[in-house]
């Protein structure tokens, strides 16, 4: 398998070599941020372009096809006219929280999404407890949220952003305890240590069997809960609250919600690879080398971004098949269902590896 | 005037080798032949007058009796006798029909008693009796406006009233206010507020994706929990009842595609039928034929709807879309035959516009299995769905008693277990030579409205099923006189629309014109009941049952 | 122990409709799509010939129409969409004729009721099929109907209808 560090020691190898460290160190953290910002964008286009099309086909409809072959160049034609919109404020809005409440949805975002696996090597943030930052760090979304309920003066927007801030922070913990019975499971918390482990020994989800199953289920459900989507999509559920916490926004602001919502659901399904798939880990089959070794052929990023897209179309295909759940039906699927059979799963996930009955 | 002599002169040239045509071409003063049929109209319902002073005891008496049912409430201006009042009574146990007026004397400070007190619907409808005609009902707690704006001067419907001389267009905001005014018979009058300073008002509406159109939820919320509803009517009402009164009678039937968009077909064969009974005239066994199924048709295509709408409330977009795509079918069936796929155009006096369209059987035959196979996939995707269920089940159960006193007729009155659909009571067309259950269920919630629609889509299908292969020979137009005159009397006719018993009032003095022409809303009593249905029940929840009572908002403002 | 039996059962039921719905969904991923590609398929669409796309007057080759401007189809317009402008000619044989002048037709307004329609006596006037209506500007919606130059079609008809076709004219014209 090829490592990604090799390329990064070498650019900090030629840096070093003809600037003091620091400026290297400067300019190796500019290239990132560049690299973060643009792999942001063009996924959020693409995943926005792909929620269109499966929508659309599992709709019996062709979606959108008038911009560029296939519609491609729609989703390019929305950005721009995302960025030429006005930015308007309503009268009596607290204009700072208004306007720093979408920077913060989207840094937590772009946060998160450093911390993703793409490769052997090739990861952003990686450090012994990644997977604590990690939900830390995804946590902060939610006062975005909250702040833009609170200071748009509206009230469906308050009423969404109470929904938001109640269904996220229900959430997390389902969302922390499948995390807790996949360390379990690998033994690490750092998430580059996960994939490693996952890329020598094989899938977690192959590994940990039934507890793993389960919980890649509850983290699946739960991971769509975090992202605000159908059929959790209650915060924003257009039917009731027009659009519940970003009823107020538009132009860039709103785009930034607009991009995070589906970054959001990139980073879900892109947790759930690493944790789950293996993240870049090829796919292996105990026994037939020939086959393992074209896999190993194929780089970790494409494994990477092709599982991640695997687990995307599955939550796609969760939206668009189920009606919205109501509030305290939400919560009452959380705290009645997900967290006692997560709790179960991680005390069945100890038993497993004390017992040494994974694979 | 000029028009009249022409359209005599012509309809003579055209009917000029029917030996009769010149003789009932020249019609001079009243129609001849109709002005003085043998026996009263079948649908004739000429009111007992009661004096003002002794109505309240006589509803009060007839409640008494059982009739539990207002089935119309309606003003009517009748220029030097004052303005009078029409209640149309029905005991839902025994299917007895009563028709009471009083007449309000006086145009400066008319007055009669409430029945809202007895009837729960008669808070709505006597509001808009006083909205239109100006008259007060002593006793009713809620003496607002419903249709026109506060600030509105004058009342529209009496023949009078000077409406645009009064009212300029005006260019600032309407008013909403938050207090209301009750007059008592001695002259008193009380204000009840109906938001206080503390209620925390959401405004469902007028521009919001789940009130099906123009329709506006004033929410008084506690936390999530609704505690109380204001609806406010009115946005597109464009006085379709006051229209017609200055139109022929061929010219209102445009009109009534445009009322319930839902239930064109229905409105339109219900004005047809309530003007050839009374006038006597009999249609073929082939139109009979054609206007069940079309009825029926245009039921299955709005209970599609129904559902489509009701998924895309409850977020499952793709279920919409599945709606949709089997609605569209009909749409296509419709455009074939009458040329309009919403406003249908298709029933007039005496007939229809044209005959079935020779595809019309083939493709009602292909649709019929079709629709089978897809009414299954609706439960696949949602009616069975767990998250639906938990939407649905015990969501807005409404008793059937509240039912009837809310006039709740259609798929929301039988989910309460009340027998109330028109085709069964008192069958028309060619319902009586048809055999279809009346769908009924018990338990009042939105899972059971939902549930009534999809046995009536089966019904309807099988309804279709049973007649497409049977339509009998004859004319689809009864020929008419050129100039349509309803001899002088009170008329009323319903059919069983797509949510309801769609009723048409005709007041004729004998005119080309109605004198009065009321149309019984299908949807105005299913957004009365909203306020009942919905409190204590969660803001979520408001969606759900706006979209299982199923009102279709031009079919309230009308 | 009959709560737990319940909460199971529901979990499982619940767990079961939800898999018949991804199935529902999966099976439409798969079958045709009901799109319309509009403008695309514009040489194949046709419209059913009962559709009501916009009031016109055919005329035949020899830029002929069949209307006689009696005006009935005015009158029974119910939103006065439909305004005629006649004028009396005097025919060969010295008779008095009413001609139409201008027929103008006023789509904006127009609700396809087909009152106009049915009241024609000589069929001179039909709906066609046209639905490409949107214009920039609510003026151009109000269309002459009868083309610049044409006239009414002169009737080849057996001697007997002859007469009551006469008819007419002699009695509208004291108005």
């Amino acid at each position: 398998m090829f490592n990604f560090s090799i390329v990064t020691g070498w650019i900090h190898q030629l840096l070093t070599g003809f600037l003091p460290e620091w400026t290297a160190i400067l300019i190796e953290s500019v290239l990132v941020a560049l690299a973060i910002i643009t792999l942001y964008a063009v996924f959020a286009i693409v995943l926005i372009y792909m929620e269109r099309k499966v929508c659309a086909f599992f709709q019996c409809r062709l979606g959108p096809n008038r911009v560029g072959k296939w519609g491609t160049l729609q989703v390019f034609c929305d950005v721009f006219k995302m960025l030429t919109k006005e930015i308007i404020t309503m009268r009596n809005t607290d204009l700072l929280l208004h306007n720093l409440a979408p920077f913060l949805v989207v840094t937590a975002s772009m946060l998160t999404f450093a911390c993703l696996p793409w490769n052997a090597g090739a990861q952003i943030i990686d450090f012994n407890v990644g997977v604590f930052f990690l939900l830390a760090a995804s946590s902060i979304g939610v006062v975005g949220i909250l702040l833009a309920g609170w200071s748009s003066n509206n009230k469906y927007s308050l009423i969404g952003a109470m929904r938001s801030g109640a269904q996220i922070i229900s959430y997390e913990l389902s969302i922390g305890m499948t995390m807790l019975t996949m360390i379990c499971l690998t033994g690490t918390m750092s998430i580059s240590g996960i994939c490693e482990d996952q890329a020598a020994n094989g899938w977690n989800i192959v590994r940990g069997h039934v507890p793993a199953v389960i919980a890649f289920i509850i983290y699946l459900i739960a991971g769509n809960a975090e992202c605000n989507r159908g059929p959790f999509d209650l915060p924003e559920s257009e039917s009731e609250l027009t659009a519940g916490y970003h009823t107020e926004y538009s132009g860039m602001h709103f785009g930034f919600y607009y991009l995070a919502e589906y970054l959001n659901l990139f980073i879900t399904a892109g947790i759930a690879t690493t944790i789950f798939l293996g993240g870049w880990a090829p796919l292996h089959i105990v026994g037939l080398s020939a086959l393992n070794g074209v896999m190993d052929m194929i780089p970790g990023f494409v494994w990477f971004v092709g599982k991640t897209f695997f687990v995307v179309f599955l939550l796609m295909w969760l939206r668009w098949t189920f009606p919205r759940l109501r509030i305290d039906q939400i919560l009452s699927l959380e705290w009645k269902y997900l967290v006692p059979i997560s709790m179960v799963n991680l005390v069945l996930m100890a038993l497993c590896v004390a017992f040494g009955l994974h694979f | 005037m000029t028009h009249n002599k022409y359209l005599r002169n012509h309809r003579l040239t055209e009917e000029a080798p029917a030996p009769e045509a010149p003789k009932a071409a020249a019609p001079a003063g009243p129609a001849p032949k109709d002005a003085a049929p043998a026996a009263p109209a079948r649908n004739a319902c000429e009111p007992r007058t009661v004096a003002p002073d002794a109505l309240r005891a006589e509803l009060e008496a007839l409640r008494a009796q059982g009739y539990d049912f207002l089935e119309c409430l309606t003003g009517i201006d009748e220029e030097a006798d004052g303005l009078g009042v029409i209640y149309h009574l029905c005991n839902t146990q025994t299917g007895s029909r009563t028709v009471l007026k009083a007449t309000a004397e006086g145009r400066e400070n008319p007055i009669l008693p409430t029945a809202s007190d007895l009837w729960d619907i008669a808070n709505i409808y006597e509001r808009e009796v006083y909205d239109f005609y100006g008259v007060k009902f002593a006793g009713h707690p809620d003496m607002r406006r419903i249709f026109m704006r506060e600030d509105w001067v004058g009342y529209p419907f009496r023949k009078d009233d000077k409406t645009e001389e009064n009212n300029p267009l005006r260019m600032d905001n309407e008013p909403l206010s938050d207090t209301t005014t009750q007059y008592n018979a001695d002259g008193t009058t009380e204000t009840h507020t109906i938001f206080g300073k503390d209620d925390y008002v959401v405004n469902i509406g007028p521009q919001h994706p789940s009130t099906h159109g123009v329709l506006h939820f004033r929410v008084a919320l506690e936390g999530e929990t609704i505690r109380k509803i204001d609806p406010v009517l009115g946005y597109i009402h464009r006085g379709i009842e006051k229209i017609s009164e200055q139109l022929t009678y061929p010219q209102t039937l445009a009109l009534t595609d445009r009322m319930d968009y839902l239930g064109a077909m229905q409105s339109r064969h219900a004005l047809c039928m309530c003007i050839e009974q009374a006038m006597g005239v009999e249609v073929s066994d082939r139109v009979q034929v054609i206007r069940t199924i079309m009825d029926e048709l245009q039921r299955i295509d709005s209970h599609i709807l129904f559902f489509s709408c009701l998924c895309q409330d409850l977020g499952a977009t793709t279920a919409f879309l599945y709606g949709f795509r089997d609605r569209e079918k009909i749409l296509d069936i419709f455009e074939e035959t009458c040329g309009g796929r919403l406003i249908l155009n298709y029933n007039t006096i005496g007939g229809v516009m044209a005959d079935l369209h020779p595809n019309f059987q083939k493709r009602v035959k292909e649709f019929i299995p079709y629709m089978r196979r897809n009414l299954e996939e609706y439960f696949d995707i949602f009616c069975n769905n767990v998250i639906a269920h938990n939407r649905l089940d015990g969501v807005g159960v409404l008793s059937k008693e509240q039912c009837i006193s809310f006039g709740c007729t259609g798929g929301t009155g039988r989910a309460s277990g009340w027998h109330n659909d028109v085709r069964k009571l008192r069958p028309y067309a060619a319902y009586d030579r048809v055999t279809f259950n009346e769908a009924i269920r018990t338990e009042g919630d939105s899972y059971a409205r939902l549930m009534i629609r999809m046995d009536e889509i089966r019904e309807s299908l099988s309804i279709i099923e049973q007649l497409i292969d049977n339509i009998p020979e004859g004319p689809y137009q009864e020929k008419m006189k050129p100039i349509i005159k309803v001899p002088e009397g009170t008329y009323y006719s319903s059919v069983e629309a797509s949510r309801g018993e769609f009723g048409v009032l005709l007041v004729s003095k004998g005119d080309k014109n109605p004198y009065r022409l009321h149309y019984r809303s299908t949807g105005l009593p299913l957004v009365a009941v909203m306020d009942t249905a919905c409190r204590g029940n969660m803001l979520a929840d408001l969606i759900s049952i706006g979209g299982t009572v199923d009102y279709v908002v031009p079919d309230i403002d009308r | 122990m009959k709560e737990e039996k319940n909460y199971f059962q529901g979990l499982f039921a619940g767990i079961k409709t939800l898999c018949v719905g991804l199935k529902t969904t999966m099976r439409e991923l798969f079958t045709a799509k009901i799109t319309e590609q509009y403008p695309e398929n514009r040489d194949t669409l046709t419209m059913f010939d009962r559709f009501r796309g916009s009031l016109v007057m055919p005329h035949n080759e020899q830029n002929e129409h069949k209307c006689i401007g009696c005006g009935l189809c005015q009158t029974a317009c119910p939103n006065g969409t439909i305004s005629i402008k006649t004028q009396m000619v005097e025919t060969e044989d010295g008779k008095k004729k009413k001609q139409l002048v201008e027929y103008e037709y006023n789509l904006g307004c127009c609700m396809f009721c087909q009152l106009c329609t049915r009241v024609c006596p000589q069929g001179a006037i039909t709906f066609d099929q046209t639905f490409e209506n949107a214009v920039f500007d609510r003026t151009k919606l109000v269309k002459v109907l009868n083309r610049p130059g044409s006239k009414c079609e002169e009737k080849k008809r057996p001697a007997a209808a002859k007469p009551a076709a006469a008819q007419p004219n002699p009695t509208t014209q004291p108005q």
